[in-house]
C-alpha cells in the first residue's frame, strides 16, 4: 500500500495571543510556535500504521518555505520513508485551490494506493485542500475519516457526523481521506527515528519541476483572495433567570447543553 | 585606514535540528505526564508504569548507547536536553531519575567500560528498558568512596561478595546491578584509590536481600538498604578492570552529578513557570502579586542564575562527550544548579503563600523533590569542598 499523506507546517494558536500583522491580512508571525498541524498529524499516524500492517512507502509531502522541514522530519522520524517540500516564491498566497493544484502536480505522477490529509488546518480551517485534490486526480474521496479498513482493494470508512452520527462507507481505491483527530494515538518521535530522519534526504520541487506557469499559483491562480483578517468584537450578553431553586437549575442544564458545554 | 581583521571563535549555542526534535518529543511526553499523573504516584507510592513505558517508546534509555547495540549513540549532553525538558515541562524529578538509574548507572556504564561481551548482554535490553540500579553508597562510607567495605573475594573463577550498602533506588525494580566493591582492603591497597572492582550482577538474586527505606519525596520509587551474603559472582562480570574500579567509577558519578543538575535546574524552572502564572492572576490588594517586587524579584533571580548553571552543566557535559576531564564542571555546575533550583522552588512557593502548603499546587512535592539535590548525589557541601580542593588548590578542608 503506497500512501501519499499531504501534510501542513502551521503555528500553534490554540494557546498563543495572536496580534493581526501590519498587511491586516495575516497574523504577526514572530514568537509563534511552529509545529506539524493536528490534524495531519493523525493522517500521518494513520499512514504508517496501514505501512506497518500491509507493508508499502508513506510519503509525506508539503507546500510550504524552508521552515517547514521541521514538520517533514517529524514526519520521516516517525516513518514516513520520503519526503517532499514544494517550494517557490511564486506559491505565496495560494488559497485552498492553488494549493491543491501545486499538490496535484507534484502528485499525478507518483504511484498511491490512498491520499490522506488532515480534514483541517489549525491556521486557516478551510477544510478544502482535500476534496480538490481528490477532484483535481479525479480519484473519489471521504471527509472527516475516524476509521480506515480495507477489504477486496476497497476502503471502508467511517465518517463523523454531526450529533454523534457516523456512517459507513464503501470506497474504491485509489481514493483520498481527509482524517479526524482521534482515530489513533499518534505515536512520540522516537529518538531512533530522529536519527534516521536526519539521514534522509527532503527533496525539494518549485514551479518549473511541476510544469505549472506563474499565474496558475499564488494570488494569481487562486480563486480567493482575503479581504481583512480581525479579532471579531467582544459582545457580552447577561440574562437573569427567574424561579425557584430547581426551575433555576434546570435552566441552567438548557442553557449549558445547548451551548455545547455538557 | 587599516582594516580591523576579526576572529570569531567556535562558539555555538545553537541546538542542532536533531537536538530540537528530541526536546520536542521530551516536552510532547512530559505535557501527557503532568504534575496532576505525579501527584498521583506520589501520593500512592506506585511506580509509573505508562510513562516508562512511554519513554521506552520513545527510545529515550537508549540516548547514549551506540547504535550498533540499539541505541541512538548521542552524548551525555543530549541526555540533559532530554531530562531537562521532561522535568521542567512538567514530570518534576521523574523526568530525571528513572533515566539516571538505567540509562547513566547502566547504560552509559556499560557503554564506556563494558567489554563486547557484556555491551552484548546488557546494552540493546537497557535500550529496551531493562532497569537498573548502581549500589555504591554504604553506611559506613557515606561520600568517602573509598572506605566501602563490601568486600569480593576470588574464589576460582568466581568472586565471593560481601557487604552491605544503602539509598540504593530502583533495586526492587532493577534486572541489573552496578556494585561497587573493594577486592583490596583499603588498608592493603598500593593507594587508597586502588583496590575497588565494579560487578555487573544480575538481579533479582536471593544472595541479595533489600529493605525499603521510607523517604521524604520521590514516592514513586523506591530506595533501599541492601544486604550482600555471599554472593557468588563469575569473573566475567567485572566491568573494566579490576582494582581500577574507582578510575572508571568517575565516568558514570560526573554523568550522575550533570544528570541531577539538570533536574535541580528544570524543577526550578517548572517551579517558575507555576510561581509567575499565579502571580499574574491572583489578586489580593489591589494588583496582581505578580507586580509586588518582594514576589517579582526573587523569581527573576532565580530564573538568571539556573540559566548560568544550564550553561556551565552544558560545558560539563561537552567535556566528558568529548573524552575530556569533566569533574570540576560537573561539581561546579551541581553547586550553582542546587543553589539556583533551591531558591526557584523555595520562593515559588512563596509566591503561592498557604496555597504553597497544599498538595494540589504541586510547589510541596516540587520542594520535596528537590532537597534531595542538595543531599545526593554528592551533599552541598562535599562539592563545594572538592571546588576548595581541586579547583581552587587549597588544603582538604574534611
Amino acid at each position: 500500500m503506497d500512501i501519499i499523506v499531504c501534510v501542513k507546517h502551521v503555528p500553534e494558536t490554540a494557546e498563543a495571543e495572536l496580534k493581526i500583522d501590519a498587511t491586516g491580512k495575516g497574523i504577526e508571525k514572530s514568537g509563534l510556535v511552529f509545529d506539524i498541524n493536528e490534524w495531519d498529524d493523525y493522517a500521518l499516524e494513520e499512514a504508517v500504521r496501514i505501512k506497518e500492517k500491509f507493508g508499502g512507502t508513506v510519503t509525506a509531502i508539503t507546500v510550504g518555505s524552508e521552515d517547514s522541514d521541521s514538520t517533514l522530519r517529524k514526519c520521516l522520524a516517525r516513518g514516513a520513508d520520503k519526503a517532499i517540500r514544494l517550494t517557490d516564491p511564486k506559491f505565496a498566497g495560494s488559497d485552498a485551490y492553488a494549493t491543491a493544484k501545486i499538490l496535484y502536480n507534484a502528485i499525478k505522477n507518483m504511484r498511491f494506493d490512498i491520499i490522506l490529509t488532515g480534514a483541517q488546518a489549525g491556521d486557516d480551517g478551510s477544510a478544502v485542500v482535500g476534496p480538490v485534490l481528490a477532484e483535481f486526480l479525479k480519484i473519489p474521496h471521504a471527509t472527516m475519516v475516524k476509521k480506515i479498513e480495507f477489504a477486496d482493494g476497497k476502503a471502508i470508512v467511517n465518517r463523523e457526523l454531526e450529533g454523534g452520527l457516523e456512517e459507513r462507507l464503501e470506497v474504491k481505491l485509489p481514493a483520498l481521506f481527509t482524517i479526524q483527530t482521534g482515530i489513533n494515538e499518534p505515536r512520540y518521535v522516537s529518538i531512533m527515528g530522529i536519527r534516521k530522519a536526519m539521514q534522509k534526504e527532503i527533496k525539494v520541487m518549485g514551479l518549473a519541476d511541476i510544469g505549472l506557469g506563474e499565474n496558475e499559483v499564488g494570488e494569481a491562480g487562486s480563486w480567493l483572495t482575503i479581504e481583512r483578517l480581525y479579532v471579531p468584537p467582544v459582545e457580552k450578553q447577561a440574562e437573569f433567570l427567574t424561579g425557584s431553586p430547581d426551575e433555576i437549575a434546570s435552566k441552567i442544564v438548557e442553557i449549558l447543553k445547548s451551548k455545547g458545554l455538557i | 585606514m587599516k582594516s580591523e581583521t576579526r576572529v570569531v571563535a567556535d562558539m555555538n549555542f545553537e541546538l542542532t535540528p536533531e537536538q530540537k526534535m528530541i526536546v520536542e518529543t521530551a516536552a510532547e511526553i512530559a505535557r501527557d505526564y503532568g504534575p496532576e499523573y505525579w501527584r498521583e504516584k506520589d501520593r500512592k507510592h506506585e511506580f509509573p508504569e505508562d510513562f516508562w513505558r512511554s519513554l521506552i517508546e520513545a527510545g529515550f534509555p537508549g540516548i547514549v548507547i551506540p547504535e550498533k547495540y540499539g541505541g541512538s549513540g548521542m552524548g551525555m549532553f543530549e541526555m540533559l536536553l532530554a531530562m531537562e525538558t521532561l522535568v521542567s515541562e512538567g514530570c518534576g524529578l521523574a523526568g530525571e531519575w528513572f533515566l539516571c538509574l538505567s540509562a547513566v548507572f547502566g547504560g552509559l556504564s556499560i557503554t564506556k567500560h563494558g567489554n563486547e561481551a557484556q555491551k552484548e548482554k546488557y546494552l540493546p535490553k537497557i535500550a529496551k528498558g531493562m532497569e537498573f540500579c548502581l549500589a555504591l553508597t554504604e553506611p559506613d562510607a557515606g561520600t568517602n568512596t573509598l572506605n566501602i567495605k563490601t568486600m569480593a573475594v576470588k574464589d576460582g573463577d568466581e568472586y565471593v561478595i560481601n557487604g552491605q550498602k544503602i539509598f540504593i533506588s530502583g533495586a526492587d525494580r532493577a534486572k541489573g546491578m552496578l556494585l561497587v566493591t573493594r577486592t583490596t582492603p583499603v588498608d592493603k591497597a598500593p593507594k587508597r584509590t586502588l583496590g575497588l572492582t565494579l560487578f555487573l550482577v544480575d538481579l533479582p538474586n536471593p544472595a541479595i536481600e533489600i529493605i525499603p527505606i521510607e523517604k521524604h519525596g520521590i514516592n514513586y520509587s523506591k530506595t533501599f538498604e541492601v544486604y550482600i551474603s555471599d554472593l557468588r559472582v563469575p569473573q566475567e562480570n567485572v566491568l573494566g578492570e579490576p582494582e581500577k574500579g574507582w578510575y572508571l567509577l568517575l565516568d558514570t558519578l560526573n554523568p550522575e552529578r550533570m544528570s541531577f543538575s539538570a533536574a535541580a535546574c528544570g524543577l526550578g524552572l517548572l517551579a517558575i513557570k507555576k510561581a509567575v502564572e499565579y502571580a499574574k492572576e491572583r489578586r489580593v490588594f489591589d494588583a496582581p502579586i505578580g507586580a509586588h517586587q518582594a514576589i517579582q524579584f526573587p523569581l527573576a533571580e532565580a530564573k538568571a542564575k539556573i540559566e548560568a548553571a544550564r550553561l556551565l552543566n552544558y560545558k560539563a557535559a561537552w567535556l566528558y562527550d568529548r573524552g575530556q576531564e569533566c569533574g570540576a564542571e560537573a561539581n561546579m555546575a551541581k553547586v550553582a544548579a542546587v543553589d539556583a533550583g533551591i531558591q526557584a522552588v523555595y520562593h515559588a512557593m512563596q509566591t503561592f503563600g498557604g496555597y504553597g502548603y497544599a498538595v494540589e499546587y504541586d510547589v510541596e512535592r516540587w520542594w520535596r523533590e528537590i532537597n534531595l539535590i542538595r543531599l545526593a548525589p554528592v551533599t552541598h557541601q562535599m562539592a563545594l569542598a572538592y571546588i576548595g580542593q581541586h579547583v581552587l588548590g587549597l588544603p582538604k578542608s574534611y
